[in-house]
């Protein structure tokens, strides 16, 4: 029993370790504000989703559960509320995207 | 299993640090000080897993609060210019 859970939590840290590395390379590499938004949402959710669940199979039915699904509502509400806030002040600061023409926007 | 988890925090942790510093304007900056936050939350866990002592997600559910706030604070001050002081 011991040895399918871990097998299960290293499928599940494998998914998420791609995931947040994919992200942060897509954070360097995209050029805009506006698209690194999507890399920054990648991380928060797929990387967050996958090492909770793999933490959740390892822990079990404990409070420590109860913990770890806290803490992954709280991203998963917060995190769509921060990149809303910083995509809407660039907009209002007039940070134009790259490959717009100015008197097309705003 | 878990040191290999750590291993990639780490190694994107790092990466987010050169777009920090690499940074053209403020949003990007924000962007990614949130984002290497969520990553440190993540961190934190799997460090109290890792050492054998769980109790770590008590630090990790505080630092996920502080992140948002803190986020949230640094954008309102950029916006405005004041933190929502009364005016005189």
């Amino acid at each position: 029993m011991e040895f399918i859970k871990d097998i299960i939590t290293g499928i599940f840290f494998f998914i998420g370790s791609m995931s947040i590395i994919i992200g942060a390379c897509g954070l360097i590499k995209l050029p805009d504000v506006f698209s690194r938004i999507h890399a920054a949402g990648m991380i928060d959710t797929g990387g967050t989703a996958f090492f909770l669940l793999g933490m959740i199979v390892q822990s079990g039915w404990s409070l420590i559960t109860v913990k770890l699904i806290l803490i992954g509502i709280f991203i998963f509400f917060t995190s769509p509320v921060t990149s809303h806030v910083t995509a809407n002040l660039a907009r209002q600061k007039k940070i134009i995207p790259v490959g717009k023409k100015i008197g097309k926007l705003l | 299993m878990y040191l290999a988890a750590l291993i990639a925090c780490a190694i994107s942790g790092i990466l987010i640090l050169i777009r920090i510093i690499l940074g053209k304007t403020t949003f990007d900056r924000v962007l990614a000080i949130n984002t290497l936050g969520t990553i440190i939350v993540i961190g934190i866990a799997l460090h109290g897993f890792y050492s054998g002592r769980p109790e770590f997600l008590d630090i990790a559910i505080v630092y996920a609060l502080i992140n948002f706030i803190g986020t949230v604070a640094v954008l309102k001050l950029f916006s405005t210019g004041s933190l929502g002081d009364v005016k005189k």
